[in-house]
């Protein structure tokens, strides 16, 4: 019988990591993914999971001692916000390189300077040319699904990547939410046990292997970074497996994207995280009064599920992307914009791109704000410009 | 004589201080601008640096300089201060996580470099901002948020380190001990070289509450009796040195700073 708990995000977190019960978890605290390591101390200190936590002096030393004992073979988890995934950034590239299957919960915050303790999507956004598999959850519930799903998809053999799961910081990770849990037979089952493979093991006694070595000018790093690649494309095809697989678990299926209210739809947003929640209740009221909107939440961003985002979104006049994080490149807008123009380049009919900036540092993105941007795109004419200059919801004058 | 009060420093308009009932930062905060006022400090050449925690906050109340800087890096951005500006005063305000902790590294070297910087490190034993977690100084066996069933850990010594490894000037003193701090706090300053001071300081909110010390008394209480003066606390034996640290000016000497050297 699934549970269903009341719980804050960094609770569902927690919970997924205790079910986990990774062989190690290396850690270091900051704002607002703190309580994702108090919680998961306690289940250590009562002995309720196995893990060895180490309580390292920084992410730089965290990620290396995950990468550590990911390439000792242990399955590992770790989680950070902000400045803290700035300071591993060394160690992601190695973690990718490696193929190391870690899982991490990215709680997500701005970045400084100047310092600011609230969501923004800038710390992911940053990471995403790192190597990294890149989930995002709306809420707890899909933080939680998300986080087991990761484990299943980074160890895959054909995949073996790292892979972060974000949610948005205290939007999410500081508000209760209702979170359906399996039960521990169930989420274990589906977790399986952990085969590191042959030949990707430092600890191979029979087998001695050196990892990470410099071969040359002359030798496979190329080589290495086209294998990453496919690695990736092949983890398009195992992350939809697995979400057809915890549907049959959970009853909760997972693609790449969440659609709401598209069909009929002539105008498509895009959106990530708990912004969705927000903006799919606007468009509720404004379906039922006719409008032809709709939703579609992306789940996945890593790898970039091109061509099948291309096709759907080629079926719509209009495209509005929400990021919540910006490129600062002198007015090209967020970075999910960027990807989405990129991919609808080779698309016969390309909608207007219209791109809304939001949210930077925690600034609300209030109901209000998003029928701002609702009316603006009811009012466009019907004749498109391919792509409208940057706007951003909720700057102060 | 009135005595220094350092009201000139501060920011009026930003007290009351965000800090909680009964934390040592006040007190330490008070030390630093009644030092700066003795001592006749400009605030046009005075620059503060902070990293990130409670401690790394004090800049807010400032009217000097400040650089709000990286949880872990304020001393090598001071370092840059110095380097460039030898004529200013740079302080530079970490707490343990921040200066020994994540910041392990930059404080060895700028104390190797012997850099003419002011670290007053304000040790609360823990990670006070994040919600005391346990730090590279937590005592063996004491209770954190993320050591639930003690401290598996043994801790670091800030002032054992810095003298090691070359820092010119390093004393201790306790958030209980004021006006000794706001001394110790003027000789750092005045030494050339790389001054550490090191403040004992009560978080009754995260560390007392989880050490049976919920209240500031019983943290200042526990401090003072921590606290012996290096004379007195050489003539101990080694089992009388347990639970207790030796306060005062431990090592001064005036071997060349950075900036001299180079
Ligand atoms: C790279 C990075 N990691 C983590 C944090 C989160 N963080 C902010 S303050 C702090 C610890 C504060 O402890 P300490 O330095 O001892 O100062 P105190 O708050 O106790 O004064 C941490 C871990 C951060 N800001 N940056
Ligand atoms: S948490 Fe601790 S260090 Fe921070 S302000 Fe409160 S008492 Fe002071």
């Amino acid at each position: 019988m699934p549970r269903i708990l009341a719980i804050v995000g960094t609770d569902a977190a927690a919970e997924a990591m205790r079910q986990i019960d990774p062989e190690v978890v290396a850690v270091y605290p900051i704002t607002p993914q703190t309580a994702v390591v108090e919680k998961f101390a306690e289940y250590v200190a009562d002995g309720v999971v196995n893990t060895e936590m180490i309580n390292v002096e920084s992410e730089h030393s965290a990620m290396s001692a995950c990468i550590g004992a990911a390439a000792a073979g242990g399955r590992v988890m770790t989680a950070t916000s902000s400045q803290g995934l700035a300071l591993m950034w060394e160690e992601l590239y190695v973690a990718a390189g490696l193929r190391l299957p870690i899982v991490m919960t990215n709680v997500n915050r701005s970045l400084s300077a100047p310092i600011n303790i609230h969501c923004d999507h800038s710390d992911s956004m940053g990471a995403r040319d790192s190597g990294w598999i890149q989930l995002y959850s709306e809420n707890a519930q899909e933080l939680y699904d998300n986080l087991l799903q990761a484990v299943r998809i980074a160890e895959h053999p054909e995949v073996r990547l790292p892979v972060m799961v974000c949610v948005d910081g205290f939007i999410i990770s500081h508000a209760i939410d209702r979170v359906e849990v399996l039960d521990d037979d169930r989420a274990r089952a589906f977790l399986g046990d952990y085969v590191s493979l042959p030949g990707y093991s430092l600890l191979d006694a029979a087998q001695p292997v050196s990892i990470g070595m410099f071969d040359g000018l002359y030798g496979y790093y190329y080589e290495a970074k086209r294998a990453q690649e496919e690695a990736m494309a092949r983890a398009l095809t195992v992350i939809k497996e697995i979400g057809e697989e915890y549907r049959q678990v959970s009853g909760r299926g997972y693609g790449f994207w969440e659609e709401y209210g598209l069909e009929g739809a002539e105008t498509c947003v895009v959106a990530l995280n708990s912004a969705c929640g927000t903006i799919r209740s606007r468009l509720k009221e404004w379906r039922a009064r006719g409008a032809k909107i709709g939703l579609l939440k992306l789940r996945v961003f890593r790898p970039w599920p091109g061509e099948e985002l291309a096709r759907r979104l080629a079926e719509f006049k209009t495209v509005a992307v929400f990021d919540r994080a910006v490129t600062l490149a002198g007015g090209k807008g967020g970075p999910l914009c960027g990807e989405i123009a990129a991919t609808l380049y080779g698309q016969a009919h390309r909608p207007r791109l219209v791109n809304y900036v939001y949210g930077l540092g925690g600034r609300d993105l209030t109901q209000a704000l998003v029928d701002q941007a609702l009316e603006e795109l009811a009012a466009m004419p019907a004749v498109p410009e391919p792509m409208l200059p940057v706007r951003y919801l909720g700057l102060h004058a | 004589m009135a005595h220094a009060t350092g009201i000139k420093y501060l920011k009026e308009k930003s007290l009351p201080l965000m800090w909680c009932p009964g934390c040592g930062n006040g007190i330490v905060l008070g030390a630093l601008v009644r030092a700066f006022e003795e001592l006749g400090l400009k605030k046009h050449e005075t620059v503060v640096v902070t990293g990130i925690g409670c401690w790394g906050k004090a800049d807010d109340y400032l009217l000097t300089n400040a650089l709000h800087t990286t949880h872990g890096r304020a001393l090598a951005f001071a370092t840059g201060i110095k380097a460039y500006q030898p004529g200013l005063n740079v302080v530079v305000l970490m707490g343990d996580g921040d200066g020994v902790t994540i910041g392990g590294n930059h404080f060895l070297h700028a104390a190797r470099r012997n850099i003419d910087l002011t670290a007053v490190v304000v040790n609360n034993y823990n990670y006070g901002m994040t919600g005391g977690q346990v730090s590279g100084t937590t005592p063996a066996e004491h209770y954190t948020t993320t050591t639930v069933y003690g401290n598996p850990e043994r801790e670091l010594d800030p002032c054992a380190v810095a003298a090691a490894a070359g820092a010119n000037y390093v004393a201790r003193g306790t958030a209980y001990h004021g006006w000794e701090l706001k001394e110790m706090i003027k000789e750092a300053i005045t030494k050339k070289g790389f001054s550490l001071v090191e403040v004992a300081s009560p978080c009754p909110t995260h560390y007392g509450r989880y050490n049976e010390m919920k209240t500031a008394l019983a943290m200042l209480r526990w401090l003072k009796e921590k606290a012996v003066p290096l004379k007195t606390y050489e003539q101990l034996e080694e089992p009388e040195k347990e639970g207790c640290f030796p306060v005062g000016r431990l090592v001064s000497r005036d071997a060349p700073d950075f900036n001299a050297r180079y």
